[in-house]
């Protein structure tokens, strides 16, 4: 985007990149505020759902879908409160750590090909490590409010967001090591084609490593079963007790930024990322090669279908964590303490070491042998019934060359193989 | 021998200053205004005191200004979950005194209150045990069965949650016509439902690991501090003042069938159809007090049924309740009923009055509070809402 505004308009390169770079921020800004406001309204809608209730009905007419913005307006007119004993700097600043976290890390998510602020090829590294910096915020906002409640808080968010993040590096690390790359737009394009080239279906491991993924996930964003951190039945509201209005608003928000944000690496990591179930753009021809930087309305198309697959998916993961958090009771701190070292990470790490025997033994994936992985494979390359009439077979293959993302030969591949067709694809796109 | 305290003492464990803290009485899991103050050591509390009185509206001392039916509608607002219940004993012990006694068809409607003022009770003790363990729908779906049945006592009396409908003498007016028929149909909705809630929470593996050899109160301990009702038969003492009681009361059930829900060689009665007592749960713990309510929900509802038919088939008049200025024979009467928390007892001094010259109320709740020092020593901070919320307290009956 820096080069377009430097070669349009003639700017400077820093005034360029500047003016890229707060386009950029703006964008997710919107994304992470609007969805937040959209995912508290979902919550409620949801909650209401699974409680026999309707929600909110009234606000902005139909489905009271402007319950979240009244809310946001109350919480704005509050007065801002800071407790006397409050250490009053870090008071104000922990709400911003803990925003500032959750969106940061939102640079590196790719939301369709190309469709990313930063695209580095250590995106994995850059979420895990930035999301970990929103315990900060919890725990100095705990600290410092000068209450025993909010102590008990932040201690138990220190324990269990600390403990948890190891098995979650794990599971995160499962799908780089097949891939070879840590570049997330690399590793959702080596999962094109049909549903069954989706890492959680490369093999059991990779299966048992997406749940272990997903409790850990709702651990390190405090989710229910594990809100211990603001467990309001035994904290009176955790870490957040002392906090009103809007600061209390910002930690809500990095809350619900982060839960979007899991959901997103899971879909990233384990479901394809923007690749829908069936590879529609990638027969048709239409979808971005790993290389191709040109834009054209075909591709731009196929963009926005992935980002809505993206989203979607996204979403369901949100969805889900809602659904366990109206149903289940919390979890007791040493019950999740010892559910981590006991269970996730043991695990996590057999299933890491599993990964890596299946790779390096060159297992050839199960979906592999599937005859539905072999179509989709090969539909990437050739012809859907419909395109017979119009295309000869010949100049469907040299298309689907050209797209070349996650082309399996529709034999048997090891996955060493698979890896060096891959590392082929991530050297295009990084 | 160097101790943790010598100055001298470079190497030991890093020594961690305990922390008092006061839980309530503005605190979401303490059921109203409880103050709990807790010696907290990190997470794990060492000492827990109850402080209470915040809910202290005079009660008994009113009862000495008013009228034996002047002070029902004070009796409601002890165990505001359970009216119809405070009522009852109330009236049967001033109807003691008075040597009166009621006809049959009062007297079914009065089991037919009391036990569906059982069932409310404890769909309210069940659901806000959910949410102490941070289970928020359960408490939904128990105050959607109640609203139904807070809708059947405000058709008979008018009032959803302080009833005054059973008063010494009677009651305050027979059923309203077509009632019976919209009972039994709540009956039979309920039902199915009761499943729902094991599912939710009975069968839930993380509520069985919360609850579990959580808050253990063996028999002789419950004993000694005089615990009674769900929390008692919950440690496994076969006790229950409908088949165990005074005559007085127990004449009130006297052809009516239903078993005491107590532990028995690893098994409830009748609990066949509902969720195995799970390995880890040990007699007296915060899951078997639970369950004995959960189970006596199902003993109630077979009651109300019972009741309706009773009541339909009573061919006696209706009775006149006692006049407001009505004057008690000198004399002292005592009276326990069992309430849904536990016994309630109410004890009346008569100087030849129509005024008492000393009520006094004996509150379940607050027998059962006492425990929870002994219930709390060394548990986590998190175990203490839930054996509290297992205790099922209501502070309007503790302090009164």
């Amino acid at each position: 985007m820096a080069e377009f505004f430097a070669e349009t308009w003639a700017l400077p390169a820093p005034a360029a990149y500047a003016l890229a770079g707060l386009i950029h921020c703006a964008l997710l800004l919107g994304i992470v505020a609007t969805g937040a406001m959209g995912f508290i309204w979902l919550e409620r809608k949801v909650s209401g759902r699974i409680q026999d209730r309707l929600g909110p009905t009234r606000v902005g007419g139909k489905f009271g879908w402007l319950q979240s913005l009244a809310d946001g307006i109350k919480l704005l007119s509050k007065e801002d409160l800071a407790p006397q004993e409050a250490d009053r700097l870090l008071f104000r600043a922990a709400p911003y750590i803990s925003f500032s976290a959750s969106y940061t890390a939102y640079l590196a998510l790719p939301f369709a090909p190309g469709w990313v602020a930063f695209d580095t090829n250590v995106a994995v590294f850059f979420i895990l490590a930035v999301l970990g910096l929103e315990v900060f915020g919890v725990i100095l906002g705990g600290y410092a409010s000068g209450s025993k409640w909010s102590l008990f808080g932040a201690m138990r968010e220190a324990a269990q967001v600390v403990s948890y993040e190891v098995p979650l590096g794990m599971c995160v690390a499962i799908p780089v090591l097949l891939t070879g790359t840590m570049n997330l737009t690399t590793i959702a394009q080596m999962q094109a084609g049909w549903f069954t080239n989706w890492l959680i279906f490369h093999d059991p491991f990779t299966f048992v490593a997406f749940w272990v993924y997903a409790a850990c996930a709702l651990a390190s964003v405090n989710r229910a079963p594990f809100d211990l951190a603001e467990a309001e039945s035994e904290l009176v509201a955790g870490f957040l007790t002392e906090y009103s209005g809007l600061r209390w608003s910002y930690f809500f928000m990095a809350e619900y930024g982060s839960m979007l944000l899991v959901g997103g690496l899971a879909a990233l990591l384990f479901f394809g990322g923007w690749n829908g179930p069936v590879p529609i753009f990638h027969s048709l021809g239409w979808a971005y090669a790993p290389d191709e930087t040109a834009w054209r309305l075909t591709g731009f198309l196929s963009n926005l279908a992935g980002c809505m697959n993206f989203l979607t998916k996204a979403v369901l993961g949100v969805l889900v964590m809602m659904w366990a958090r109206w149903t289940l009771p919390r979890l007791r701190i040493d019950q999740v303490m010892s559910m981590c070292l006991k269970y996730c990470i043991p695990l996590a790490a057999f299933c890491f070491v599993g990964v890596l025997g299946w790779q390096a033994l060159g297992v050839a994936s199960p979906n592999d042998w599937l005859p539905a992985a072999r179509g989709g494979a090969i539909a990437v390359r050739e012809t859907w019934w419909w395109q017979e009439a119009a295309a000869a077979p010949a100049g469907r293959a040299g298309r689907g060359d050209e797209s070349g993302v996650g082309a399996d030969t529709g034999d048997v591949v090891g996955g060493t193989a698979r890896r060096a067709r891959i590392a082929e694809g991530a050297g295009g796109a990084g | 021998m160097a101790t943790i305290d010598d100055a001298r003492t470079v190497e030991c464990d890093v020594r961690t200053d305990e922390m008092l803290i006061n839980m309530g009485p503005q605190h979401p899991s303490t059921h109203g205004v409880l103050r709990l103050l807790l010696r907290t050591d990190g997470e794990i509390v060492s000492w827990v005191e109850p402080h209470i009185g915040y809910l202290h509206r005079c009660a008994e001392k009113i009862g000495e200004n008013l009228t034996a039916r002047q002070w029902v509608p004070y009796t409601d607002r002890m165990d505001y979950l359970a009216g119809m219940n405070m009522n009852l004993g109330w009236a049967l012990a001033v109807e003691r005194l008075l040597g009166l006694s009621v006809p049959d068809k009062v007297r079914h409607v009065r089991v037919l209150m009391a036990e569906l003022n059982r069932i409310a009770s404890h769909l309210v003790g069940m659901g806000t045990y959910g949410l102490d363990l941070g289970s928020f729908t359960p408490f939904l779906y128990a105050f959607r069965e109640r609203e139904k049945i807070l809708d059947l006592f405000e058709e008979v009396c008018g009032a959803r949650l302080t009833y005054s409908y059973i008063v010494p003498g009677g009651a305050a007016g027979d059923l309203p016509g077509g009632w019976l028929d919209k009972c039994t149909r709540f009956l039979d909705e309920f039902w199915p439902v009761i499943d729902d809630y094991h599912t939710l929470l009975t069968n839930n593996a993380i509520f069985i690991k919360r609850t579990a050899g959580i808050g253990v109160l063996p028999a002789a301990l419950a004993i000694e501090y005089g615990c009674t009702g769900p929390v008692l038969r919950g440690s496994g003492v076969d006790q229950d003042l409908r088949r165990d009681g005074d005559a007085w009361y127990t004449a009130m059930y006297r052809d009516y069938r239903f078993h005491v829900v107590v532990q028995k060689d690893g098994h409830y009665p009748q609990d066949h159809a509902y969720p195995a007592v799970p390995a880890e749960a040990v007699l007296g713990d915060s899951w078997h007090r639970y369950y004995v309510r959960m189970l006596e929900v199902v003993q109630s509802v077979d009651i109300v049924r019972q009741a309706l038919e009773k009541y339909q088939a009573a061919e006696d008049e209706w009775s006149t309740p006692i006049k407001v200025n009505h004057r008690l024979p000198e004399g002292e009467v005592y009276l326990e009923t069992e309430a849904p928390k536990g016994q309630m007892g109410f004890y009346l001094v008569s100087d030849g009055t129509a005024i008492p010259w000393r009520t006094r109320a004996r509150s379940s709740c607050f027998a059962n509070l006492s425990v929870t020092s002994e219930l709390c020593q060394g548990c986590l901070l998190a175990d203490v809402p839930a054996i509290v919320g297992s205790l099922d307290l209501v502070m309007g009956e503790i302090d009164r």
